[in-house]
């Protein structure tokens, strides 16, 4: 059984549609040719289609319609050869033509699918309803001047993609883990940096409840903008909970537009019922119909890249990983490219091990990415294979693995420098067992006795004596043939 | 020798290259001209230092050998173009004191062709009336009032440019046609005006009015002089995303005064009840003088032309709603000063206060067939209507080259007359609407006068980006009608 709230007059479920906003990586605005550059100065990047002056018309910029095609193909998903830009009419103050350009019943992708990976390597398939292109609007801000707005128009006209999710997450994990693997997946396209902190995407989560064994779905709320994966699933934990609650004490759930504050960790209305937006959709009379050429698609599509579902069906079968392992390594294309440097050629368990317990333990301990990671992939693969070919053991490598760590080094520079070559020469290990034995006659006699756990405390001391390097399969069969005869 | 105001643009541009005249001495007589009638109103903004500034120019280029096609030539340019640094203000009081930082292209072509802007004419505010009596800046009078010894409108919304080309304050004048906007007042005000087809010129720069159906076009004497003036303002621009990439004829060239087996198709739904006999004469008479110069009438039928008025009063205002929706007194342009509650105060005091009642009127209509639950009753099916429009005309065109009609049901009429009752002001566009719906190319000529000795016009449809056919069969029809009439004020 999933998430479920208990609540006094039973059992309640949850159900989650996402709908994200990701903003298409690109130089220049889906209409205007304005730049968009982040962090420019406010109204720096404004052409005059995007301050709403009379008479300027909008020209699709083509790198976007290929960006959003390229994400559709990503998603599995239908693309539409026949799409059509609809105008969407509301008065804002940073809405400077008085309406969004976007689409509306004919969006450029239909439907397709993605697959959540859930903590302990599990999976689950989640419906996507469709992607639009739409421009974004400009930025209010309110707290510049005691009675004065001030409006930034950089974003407006900047190119969103709205994915729209099927009803199908149930609990804040799978919506978290949505929201996650579609950042990874447009991050592996690169048609959009999945930056919440910055904006680049931002999540509006739509969440209804019902008793569990329900059929049909309740009025559901949309909670705007929320720009965080642990946002995300709090607004859908304090929303969820909060129907629940109005349910139970016989009310009823209104259809309406939320907001999170993050500081108090719940949702409070934002628009009231009477201030309800008729958009007055209808096609863009400026902008013709967006007819895909033949053979578009598939240009595009022979330039995917090898995506995270499938690199992971590739790590599993042909590197041997476990489905957690594999869905860890591909979360992000950086780690799994510098994962597939470090197996190249070598035991591809050993070297996700290496990655995912060792490295990554550091990555995190530090706070750097694995871009500035201060091992690099080539001297992880190094290490790996000096233990794979005994020449260290993986005690030893720990303690080589440090160093790295300190200074960057090759592994077998340190290794050599150091002397931390494991002993497998029998001759030499056999000397320090007869003296070890040689002075611990008692305990030898306490084996043979049939306390063979002491055998153990034999090879920790041959152990220190070669200081570690001593190949401990070589030293437990020579104590056997040694102590037991 | 006549004056340099009676010149028509070739008898002027040929002048201009003969050494005749220069630049500057046509320009200085049409800012005379200008000057001595502004009682006309026919321009908002006039911009007489500029003008001849530009004829300076003009008259080296002409003498280095650089001239271009429209070279010296002092044009009026409808205030609905923006143009770089002069104010440009369609008529509302909204975009009173607005001045583009940038130059729309049809008059950046202009420009570059070498045409001197004389002024901004006036028109109905955001081109939305057939009267030309919308305009935040008054009304337009038509030359031809002294004629009927009242003042007349000019028609609308070109009023203006139909009004400085009729009292000859410049040599042509750009228009721009929605549902009639340029054929309708050249008719009222005895001059040609030609819509090319959608697409033909650049939208970019023209404040917008109903997308789709938005045309800039050539207000002129003469059918040659509109083949002149189309040949600078018009191609593709990568601005414009409906332009079309279709390739620019020689315009000028196509008049070649041979239209023997061409064939007129006459639309019999075009008979209305209640037509003026003399329309119907006059039309009889198109005809006949086209038959007489060897083409082959033909009876044509266009069925859905009885839906075309009320097509377009649902299309036009839900794209204005749309398009005037950015006047919003945040930007630019007039702001409500004063007490204000709030934002949505700011929008509704601004626009009130910004837009005159026939826009207001507009964008309610637009607002209401738009929205949720009116949508499919309204657009979506005035929108299916359209395209069964556009299919009448391709039907009509499997029998005929090009179509005659007249352009207006009546002549001009008094500036007071008609306006309590807006259905009936709407009748004004009632044979140019359907042209305007698929995007055809039409254009009017002044056929004859009617018994009250105003100008009558004769309208001539052709198949898209077909003006080539559009204007040799006019050029034809010009010659045969012969119209030499002129208004009295000309006459002193």
């Amino acid at each position: 059984m999933g998430y479920v709230i208990k609540g006094e007059t039973g059992d309640w479920e949850l159900v989650i549609g996402l709908e994200v906003h990701c903003q298409v990586i690109s130089n220049a605005k889906l209409f205007s040719g304005a730049s968009t550059t982040f962090g420019a100065e406010p109204n720096h990047n404004v052409a005059f289609l995007d301050a709403g002056m009379p008479g300027m018309l909008p020209v699709i910029n083509e790198k976007c319609i290929e960006q959003a095609v390229r994400t559709g193909l990503g998603l599995k998903a239908q693309i539409n050869e026949y799409s059509v830009f609809a105008r969407k009419n509301y008065f804002y103050a940073d809405l400077p033509l008085g309406y969004q350009i976007s689409q509306f019943d004919k969006p450029i992708v239909g439907e397709g699918t993605m697959i959540l990976d859930l903590e302990d390597g599990e999976t689950k398939e989640v419906g996507i309803e469709r992607l639009h292109m739409e421009i974004d609007a400009g930025k209010s801000q309110h707290d510049q001047h005691p009675s004065k707005s001030y409006i930034d128009l950089n974003r407006a006209g900047v190119c969103l993609m709205e994915i729209v999710s099927m009803p199908d997450m149930r609990s804040p994990e799978e919506a978290g883990a949505y929201v996650r693997k579609l950042r990874s997946i447009v991050r592996y396209l690169e048609t959009c940096d999945g930056n919440m902190d910055e904006g680049s995407m931002r999540c509006d989560v739509n969440v209804s409840v019902r008793k569990v064994g329900e059929e049909g779905l309740r009025t559901r709320t949309e909670t705007k903008n929320v720009n965080s994966v642990r946002f995300v699933m709090q607004a859908i934990e304090a929303e969820a909970a909060r129907q629940v609650e109005v349910y139970e004490d016989g009310g009823e759930i209104v259809q309406e537009t939320r907001l999170f504050d993050s500081t108090t960790g719940t949702t409070r209305s934002m628009r009231s019922k009477e201030h309800a937006h008729d958009y007055r959709y209808f096609p863009c009379p400026d902008l013709l119909p967006l007819e895909l050429p033949e053979g578009y698609v598939d240009n595009i599509r022979a330039t995917l890249p090898e995506l995270p579902d499938e690199k992971k069906d590739r790590f599993i079968n042909e590197l041997g990983l476990s489905a957690y392992d594999a869905s860890v390594l591909v979360a992000e294309k950086e780690k799994a490219d510098y994962y597939e440097v470090v197996a190249k050629g070598r035991d591809g368990k050993l070297a996700a091990n290496w990655v995912i317990t060792n490295l990554f333990a550091v990555l995190n301990k530090q706070g750097v990415s694995i871009q500035d990671s201060p091992v690099s992939a080539e001297n992880l693969g190094k290490l790996v294979e000096l233990i794979s070919n005994d020449t260290i053991s993986g005690r030893i490598a720990k303690d080589v693995f440090e160093i790295m760590i300190e200074t960057g080094d090759d592994p077998e520079k340190i290794v050599e420098e150091k002397g931390l070559k494991q002993i497998t020469d029998t001759g030499a290990i056999e000397a320090a067992i007869d003296e070890i034995i040689a002075a611990n006659q008692d305990k030898v006699e306490e084996i043979r006795g049939g306390k063979d756990k002491m055998l153990g405390w034999f090879v920790g001391q041959v152990m220190k004596a070669t200081q570690g390097k001593a190949n401990p399969g070589v030293v437990n069969k020579l104590l056997r043939a040694k102590i037991m005869g | 020798m006549t004056k340099l105001t009676n010149l028509t643009l070739a008898e002027a541009r040929d002048g201009l290259k003969s050494g005749d005249f220069s630049a500057v001495e046509l320009t200085q007589a049409h800012v005379d001209a200008m000057a001595a009638n502004t009682d006309l109103n026919a321009f908002i903004t006039e911009t007489p230092e500029l003008a001849l500034e530009q004829a300076k120019a003009s008259d080296e280029k002409i003498k280095s050998g650089d001239a271009g096609a429209m070279e010296g030539l002092p044009i009026g340019m409808k205030d609905l173009f923006c143009t770089k640094d002069v104010r440009t203000t369609a008529a509302s009081r909204i975009l009173d004191n607005f001045i583009p930082p940038y130059e729309s292209t049809v008059s950046a072509n202009l420009k570059k062709a070498g045409a001197v802007m004389v002024g901004k004419t006036n028109l109905d505010e955001f081109a939305m009336g057939s009267a030309n009596i919308t305009s935040a800046f008054g009304s337009v009078k038509n030359p031809w009032g002294a004629n009927v010894g009242k003042d007349l409108v000019p028609g609308g919304s070109s009023g203006g440019s139909a009004a400085a080309v009729a009292g000859e304050l410049c040599l042509a004048a750009t228009g721009t046609d929605t549902g009639g906007s340029i054929r309708q007042p050249a008719s009222f005000s005895g001059i040609v005006g030609l819509k090319p087809t959608y697409g033909r010129c650049s939208r970019w720069g023209i404040v917008a009015f109903a997308s789709s159906l938005d045309q800039a076009g050539p207000m002129t004497k003469t059918v040659r002089d509109s083949a002149i003036m189309l040949q600078s303002m018009a191609g593709y621009d990568v601005h414009d995303s409906t332009s079309a990439r279709v390739d620019l004829p020689n315009f000028e060239a196509a008049l070649s005064g041979d239209i023997k087996g061409l064939k007129i198709g006459i639309p019999q739904e075009y008979k209305v009840d209640g037509m003026p006999q003399e329309i119907v004469d006059l039309w009889k008479k198109g005809e006949d003088m086209l038959k007489d110069a060897g083409a082959e009438i033909v009876s044509v039928s266009l069925p859905h032309t009885k839906y075309a008025l009320a097509t377009y009063y649902i299309v036009a205002p839900a794209e204005a709603s749309s398009n005037l929706a950015r006047y919003d007194g945040v930007r630019y342009g007039h702001r409500a000063e004063g007490d204000l509650d709030s934002l949505d105060d700011l929008y509704m005091k601004t626009r009130a206060q910004g837009f005159g009642e026939e826009v207001q009127r507009r964008i309610m209509i637009g607002t209401y067939v738009l929205s949720a639950g009116y949508y499919d009753a309204y657009y979506a099916k005035a929108q299916k209507i359209r395209t069964l429009i556009a299919q009448d005309f391709e039907k009509a065109y499997e029998q005929c080259d090009v179509i005659l009609t007249p352009t207006c049901p009546s002549e001009a009429f008094g500036i007071g007359e008609n306006e309590d009752d807006p259905v009936k002001m709407y009748l004004n566009d009632v044979f140019t609407v359907p042209t305007s719906l698929a995007g055809l190319p039409g254009i009017s000529v002044p056929a004859g006068l009617s018994e009250g000795g105003l100008p009558l016009g004769l309208q001539l449809i052709g198949r898209p980006f077909d003006e080539e056919t559009v204007l040799r069969t006019a050029d034809v029809l010009e010659k045969a009608a012969a119209f030499s009439a002129k208004p009295k004020m000309l006459e002193a």
